[in-house]
């Protein structure tokens, strides 16, 4: 155990380093793309550029900027080169839209998930089997931000049953907060609901064939028992396991589609933006955080693995 | 002994005296053909998307045979007659014309005038060729990382994995933009390889490429196992070379992973085309795709609910039907299989 979070500790520095580095050079490679000439402004002369160049460190060599960049990372002092705001207080700002998307997402594609995988497998090539995959189908085929757009259309243009699209606290109003995330919510769990359902279902039938579940039968077990004792608890295990890391990839940027087009104005949000303004530290830090996420739930989720499936071994 | 009580005796194989003559033997592509060919359902999803691909291609038939429009040509000022009336293409107040169901603007027209339904088949031409393309460099590229890191283990296992442990950490929607926004600026200029910033194959090349470790990491794990089996020791101790060993013996025993992966590919493609369409950073405009039209349309949205509704509708029914297509051909190989891809 001990052995295991040294490695993965050492692994994730390493992962982060080298996903700092490509994210630095992705934007560096850029042509035309001079950070002093877009922070002077469009009438700026050379001279500002020039000052500005030297102040921000743009003229040193490329190295040096990496390292000046980090720096101001590790010591929350990095500046966006477009608004010139703190980034870390901008991220601070968005985080709790991001999060209260995620884990409500999350909550919801895991249960229903899990819940329509059971049924589609207890009624396995039967109408209702039949009627979900193919609503699971649909749900992986389309896009999220054409759901969510539809979904604003219809719902809070047409019918006016829930506002168009923004974030509410749930510091400053828990009501409204619910209401303003429900379809943000729907929108982004309908795709991993989808995968879920087919991922559960085919567990389940496949658990479904063990000498264990002959056994349980031949001690005159009820199908029921069976199927939620049995059954469930080892078909669960993957799941939990996908769950982990599709949550890490949510977090980590996975959301920046139903963030916009439910204009949440999340972490998301913000590093869409300051990608499109060619904004390098907003971007370099977000795709940090993200990634630290993936990599970080990852191992969590090995090791709650290992913790449920004695089976399996932690290396 | 009933036969009810051990359903294994009674679906034994035919024993030789069983059958009166010889019974030809089938093997495994021939079995999976046969039972994707009685999956109704799969093939008829396989036909929605192969319709779709051939009308796709078809498009500049349409435009120059029954709409007489490119698709990037404006048409704001025009006016179309419909059952005797003469209307707009582009009222005064800026809203485009709906579905007209004439050759003109059959599906109605953009905030630009442009014919919709031309837009869509050429639309649908983009974004079928950065499906086919992604997924062409997504397994090239994996199947050889994920193999040679299977079979040479040690030192270049451990470089290769942690390439592709890299790729994999990046979120793959910023990883796309990052890329997407800096590439449409910039384009490519690897020596011999050049890529202007608004060719179409940008946002192939970044599809394909960030998709590498969801096939590279189970083409591995396969290599790993089959490298120990008894036939790649026998390859090795006739003297075959390792690259002849890697051809002919590993290779076609990962095929029918391969086979699974390349619908699933085509469809994430497809989707990923989209999201970064949306967000600026996929199909350069005028280019049409289906990811583009679906945007422009979004941000016309109380207005001109068309514009959202006919390219989203043409995306999900080819997205739905390389899907269960895939679905099929997955179960045909191998009913067994765990393969899945993420998002």
């Amino acid at each position: 155990m001990a052995r295991f979070i040294v490695r993965r500790s050492i692994s994730t520095v390493v992962v982060l380093i080298a996903i700092s580095i490509v994210t630095f050079l992705i934007f560096e490679a850029i042509p035309n793309g001079d950070p002093a000439a877009r922070l002077a402004g469009r009438t700026s002369t050379p001279e500002t550029v020039a000052a500005i160049r030297h102040t921000w460190g743009f003229d040193k060599p490329i190295y040096d900027q990496y390292l000046l960049t980090m720096k101001n990372v590790f010591t929350g002092k990095v500046i966006s080169y477009t608004q010139q705001v703190n980034v870390l207080d901008q991220i601070k700002e968005g985080l709790p839209a991001t999060l209260s998307l995620a884990i409500g997402a999350g909550i919801i594609w895991l249960f229903a998930g899990i819940l329509l995988g059971v049924v589609a497998a207890a009624r396995a090539g039967g109408f209702t089997d039949r009627a979900l995959t193919a609503v699971a189908m649909i749900g992986v085929s389309t896009p999220v931000f054409l759901l969510g757009a539809l979904m604003l259309y219809f719902l809070a243009y047409k019918l006016s049953w829930f506002p168009n699209g923004g974030y509410v606290p749930l510091t400053s109003n828990p009501g409204e907060w619910l209401y303003h995330m429900i379809l943000p919510w729907l929108a982004l769990s309908a795709l991993f609901i989808g995968i879920y359902s087919r991922v559960l279902r085919s567990n389940v039938l496949d658990t479904m064939s063990e000498d264990f579940v002959r056994t349980a039968r031949a001690k005159g077990l009820t199908e029921r028992r069976i199927l939620f004792r049995h059954v469930l608890r080892n078909s669960v295990i993957p799941i939990a396991a996908l769950w982990g890391l599709d949550f890490a990839a949510v977090v980590g940027g996975g959301a920046i589609l139903t963030e916009s087009v439910f204009n949440l104005h999340g972490v998301g949000q913000y590093a869409a933006q300051s990608i499109g303004a060619l904004d390098v530290p907003p971007v370099l830090v977000i795709v940090m955080f993200g990634s630290f996420f993936v990599v970080l739930l990852s191992a969590v989720t090995d090791v709650v693995m290992a913790f449920l499936d004695p089976r399996i071994k932690l290396l | 002994m009933s036969t009810e009580l051990l359903p294994q005796l009674a679906r034994r194989p035919a024993s030789p005296q069983d059958s009166p003559r010889p019974v030809a033997g089938a093997g495994p592509y021939t079995l999976a053909f046969r039972r994707l060919r009685r999956d109704r359902v799969s093939l008829a999803f396989g036909a929605v998307f192969l319709v779709i691909t051939a009308m796709c291609l078809a498009a500049p038939l349409y435009a120059h045979h029954i709409a007489h429009t490119g698709p990037a040509d404006n048409h704001v000022t025009d006016t179309v007659r419909i059952g005797g009336q003469t209307r707009d293409v582009v009222s005064p107040d800026g809203l485009p014309i709906g579905p007209t169901w004439h050759g003109r603007f059959f599906l109605g027209a953009d905030q630009n005038g442009r014919d919709i339904a031309v837009r869509l088949l050429y639309g649908g031409r983009n974004s079928l060729e950065i499906g086919f393309v992604a997924t062409a460099i997504t397994m090239i590229l994996a199947t050889l990382t994920g193999g040679v890191a299977g079979y040479f283990r040690g030192p270049v296992d451990s470089v290769l994995a942690r390439v592709l442990d890299l790729i994999w950490a990046f979120p793959v929607v910023l990883l796309g933009i990052a890329l997407g926004t800096s590439l449409a600026l910039g384009g490519i200029n690897l020596g011999l390889f050049t890529l202007s910033g608004n060719s179409l194959l940008v946002p192939a090349v970044i599809i394909g490429f960030v998709y590498i470790p969801y096939v590279a990491k189970p083409v591995r794990g396969q290599v790993l196992a089959l490298r120990e089996r008894e036939f790649v020791d026998a390859a090795r101790l006739q003297g075959l070379g390792t690259l002849r060993i890697l051809w002919s013996e590993v290779l076609p025993n990962l095929a029918s992973t391969l086979i699974v992966f390349v619908p699933l590919m085509i469809a994430n493609a497809i989707l990923l085309e989209a999201g970064l369409s949306y967000l600026g950073a996929g199909v350069q405009p005028p280019n049409p795709s289906w990811g583009t039209m679906i945007a422009d349309g979004i941000a016309l949205l109380p207005s001109a609910i068309h514009l959202t509704l006919v390219p989203g509708a043409m995306l999900v029914l080819a997205v739905l039907g390389i899907n269960v297509f895939g679905d099929g051909v997955r179960d045909a190989l191998d009913p067994h299989s765990p393969i899945r891809l993420g998002h």
